[in-house]
């Protein structure tokens, strides 16, 4: 398997003294889909930034499928697209133009450009309304005019900056669909997201990013499994006194109908439930509190330790 | 890229710049037109019968070749100044930033479609001219030189204008406070022959005497100044500006922090 982008000791000083980035390592495998999360603040969107060329980098290395990014610039942008967090296209053109645009940038001719175009503008749900001003679309249709955009020119590795914030959960599984479609077909993709249920049902391996530095990186599941304490929801079959909780355990009562119980490593929910039975009360229904990836991210950056 | 990408994505960018002020022609091209006509019925037709003959050519003769450079000067330095900052105010110019595309092409599209647009702004007014006096041409080839030259530097200038700027306001300021006072004294309407000896030499140090100057002997076969200072201080300036914006890009200026 190739390493489609790997950066070494990456960092970013800005003019005014703030360091965004504080030798960041990071190795994404092709044909992967990887997440990169973090806070506000914690560094991502500088990181974006330096691939994208938004952003100069003060040290560091940057290879894009064994480019050296920073030697070739011209060289590793041909093998990326991106799909930015803000729309950044020119409102005032119309969206097979702003297509068509964009692969002439990158050296496709226009007769080949326009049917694929029209192709991607099709395939994203915007083929009816197919050559309007971007301006009059509406915020969803922008950003999946953005993600036809970044795949005009068939890139090999996809960068997408939060593409499903403030969007609707329709439009957001709909971009679920197409990602993974992509992925599936061979495009590496990294994914910033805020939204860790995003990140953990799409995203095979990811890094947490917090002021400026990799806390954790592998596989979601690796990482999910070191959790030390997990948090379940219970709902019950009746009202239940405080007095017919067993002893012995993390168990809040939200409500006579509702039970929160901390489950820490080494305890099995069948130790649980036995206990709760032989007290007569009944669970018709569990849920994590949260999930997992989210356990995992709040015990990074909000302990700085897992 | 190779050379052929390159091409592709140098006329690209040339397209949407030239598609765009043909397409707002009403804004980009209208105006300068009748701005200029106007120039010609006040000085040429109404004032200029009154005003003595300039070295032996009548006021509008005199005047007409000056009017068209002053349309391309400040249609040429408009033109990319307001596009590009345009582009960095909404932000589409990260498209060019993630594509791989290098910097001069950046600059060859932006400059490029700034050179049309002063060049045929400047076309435009010279066919108005000629509904006040015939043209005549002394020097094609001294014409075309002059014309190419000039928006070229000053599509360059524009150029460096927008990376520059932080606000709009910003990049009215050149063409307000520095373009339009150093058109005015750059021998548009007047030869410096008629100057005071201290502003003859003043008007020496501007520049745009020299664009002005070279392309009116182009047309006349008459000029203030050697039309040899005027190429070579045109093709200096240009290359000047060529490099200035390329550091400028390099070091990210107004694009990358």
């Amino acid at each position: 398997m190739n390493t489609a982008l790997s950066i070494r000791n990456l960092s970013k000083t800005y003019s005014g003294g703030l360091e965004a980035l504080r030798g960041v390592d990071l190795d994404v495998e092709e044909g992967d889909f990887y997440a990169l999360l973090g806070p506000n603040g914690a560094g991502k969107s500088t990181l974006i930034g330096i691939l994208t060329n938004l952003v100069r980098p003060t040290a560091g290395e940057i290879h894009v499928f064994g480019v050296d990014a920073r030697a070739h610039p011209e060289r590793a942008r041909a093998l990326m697209g991106v799909v930015p967090q803000e729309f950044n296209f020119n409102v005032f053109e119309k969206t097979l133009e702003i297509l068509v645009f964009q692969a002439g940038l990158y050296g496709i001719p226009r007769t080949e450009a326009l049917p694929r175009a029209q192709e991607l503008l099709e395939r994203l749900g915007l083929g009816d309304p197919m050559n309007q001003i971007a301006q009059h679309l509406s915020g969803g249709m922008k950003r999946r005019l953005m993600v036809a955009r970044a795949l005009v020119n068939s890139p090999r590795l996809l960068i997408l900056d939060e593409p499903t914030a403030g969007v609707d959960i329709e439009l957001r599984r709909g971009l679920w669909e197409i990602l993974t479609e992509l992925n599936q077909k061979g495009t590496t993709i990294i994914l910033t997201t805020h939204y860790l249920e995003e990140a953990e049902k799409l995203c095979r391996n990811l890094a947490i990013i917090d002021h400026g530095k990799i806390l954790e990186q592998g596989p979601i599941q690796d990482l999910v499994r070191r959790l030390e304490v997990q948090t379940f929801v219970l709902d019950l079959a009746a009202a239940t006194t405080l007095e017919q909780l067993p002893s012995g355990f993390q168990i809040r009562q939200i409500d006579p109908n509702r039970l929160e119980i901390d489950v820490p490593e080494g305890l099995t929910l069948n130790q649980v439930f036995a206990a709760l039975e032989a007290r007569g009360v009944e669970v018709i229904s569990l849920r994590n509190k949260s999930n997992r990836l989210e356990e995992l991210f709040l015990h990074l950056v909000g302990r700085g330790r897992l | 890229m190779n050379a052929r990408r390159l091409w592709i994505a140098l006329a690209t960018l040339l397209h949407r710049e030239v598609g765009r002020f043909l397409r707002i022609w009403m804004q980009t091209l209208l105006p300068p037109v009748i701005t200029m006509g106007i120039y010609f019925v006040v000085f040429g037709s109404l004032l200029g019968p009154r005003i003595q003959r300039i070295d032996g050519f009548s006021y509008i003769e005199f005047i007409v070749p000056g009017l068209v450079m002053m349309s391309v000067i400040t249609n040429s330095f408009s033109n990319v100044a307001s596009s590009f900052f345009n582009a960095r105010f909404q932000r589409s110019v990260e498209e060019l930033q993630v594509a791989p595309v290098p910097d001069w092409i950046m600059v060859a599209g932006y400059v490029g479609g700034g050179m049309l647009r002063g060049i045929l702004v400047g076309f435009l007014v010279l066919l108005v001219s000629l509904a006040f006096h015939p043209v005549r041409f002394h020097n094609l080839a001294i014409v075309m030189a002059f014309l190419v030259l000039t928006s070229l530097v000053f599509a360059l200038a524009g150029f460096s204008n927008a990376l520059i700027a932080r606000r709009f306001d910003d990049i009215s300021i050149v063409p307000t406070f520095i373009l339009t006072p150093l058109t005015y004294f750059g021998g548009v309407f007047y030869s410096i022959s008629l100057l005071p000896p201290i502003w003859r030499a003043l008007s020496r140090l501007n520049p745009i005497l020299y664009m002005v100057n070279g392309f009116r002997f182009g047309f006349l076969g008459a000029s203030d100044i050697p039309t040899w200072i005027g190429l070579v201080t045109l093709m200096g300036l240009a290359g000047a500006l060529v490099a200035l914006n390329l550091l400028l890009l390099a070091r990210g200026v107004g694009l990358r922090t």
